[in-house]
């Protein structure tokens, strides 16, 4: 994977909005922009735009049925950035933080 | 990939404070559980201990090597009910004294196979992942 298919993603799930629509589609299946929008805090036409954005970096795929507009996530598009290593490097650098912050707190 | 392979992850980073305050905080259970997690760690070659993370998982983990102020060795595992999700690994910190304060390095070991990770990424690798997403994040362009 190349560095810009993992800043398209990281900017893609930046967004806490669009972090959210896709975690709900994760946890909840496939879903229509309308049952999305009940539960996004966000107009239909933005959150319409954010799963246009998702759908661009290969997170969901949308399904047209009549009229409504089927959303369903693609979690097998994070994969590159759920590599172990990759998680446990994002771990360690955010416990050293910690420790630091730890450190500056302790006794000598 | 149907055979987990060997990897190995290593973070290193300067810190400027002392080797020896450094050890307190890698190797004393009240002070292990506010930078890393829930343990009932001993600096005992031998002891098995558990790291509880805040997500629910529990480490699984053993004392390998200890070199007081220099280096420390556990296992680090990682059972879950679907093997796909087995973590079996060895966690080396290492301590190098430097003029301005210490060298940390934390090298990670192990073996895990990666092929059902797609989704989510596990429980603990989600959340893992969305921290880490955060601090790429706030790092300025």
């Amino acid at each position: 994977m190349t560095p810009d298919a993992h800043d398209i993603l990281f900017r893609t799930l930046a967004d806490p909005t669009r972090r959210a629509l896709f975690e709900r589609l994760c946890r909840e299946g496939e879903q229509t922009v309308g049952a999305l929008t009940a539960q996004a805090g966000v107009s239909q036409p933005a959150v319409s735009k954010h799963l246009g954005v998702l759908k661009q970096a290969g997170l969901v795929r949308d399904r047209h049925a009549g009229r409504q507009t089927h959303y369903s996530a693609q979690p097998t598009a994070l994969a590159p950035l759920n590599d172990w290593t990759n998680e446990m490097t994002g771990f360690w650098e955010a416990r050293f933080d910690d420790l630091e912050s730890l450190l500056k707190r302790m006794d000598q | 990939m149907s055979n987990p392979e060997l990897r190995t992850v290593i973070v290193e980073r300067e810190i400027a404070w002392p080797a020896e305050k450094i050890w307190r905080a890698l190797t004393q259970p009240h002070l292990m559980e506010e930078w890393l997690m829930k343990n009932d760690f001993k600096p005992v070659v031998g002891h098995s201990f558990n790291l509880r993370g805040d997500w629910g998982g529990v480490l699984d983990c053993e004392v390998l090597a200890i070199e007081q102020n220099r280096s420390l060795s556990y296992s680090w595992d990682f059972a879950h009910e679907d093997a796909a999700y087995n973590l079996k690994s060895v966690v080396t910190f290492t301590l190098t004294p430097t003029t301005t304060g210490t060298h940390l390095r934390v090298e990670q070991s192990g073996f895990h196979p990666n092929q059902k990770q797609a989704y989510g990424g596990a429980r603990a690798g989600w959340q893992q992942f969305l921290a880490k997403l955060e601090q790429v994040l706030a790092k300025p362009d």
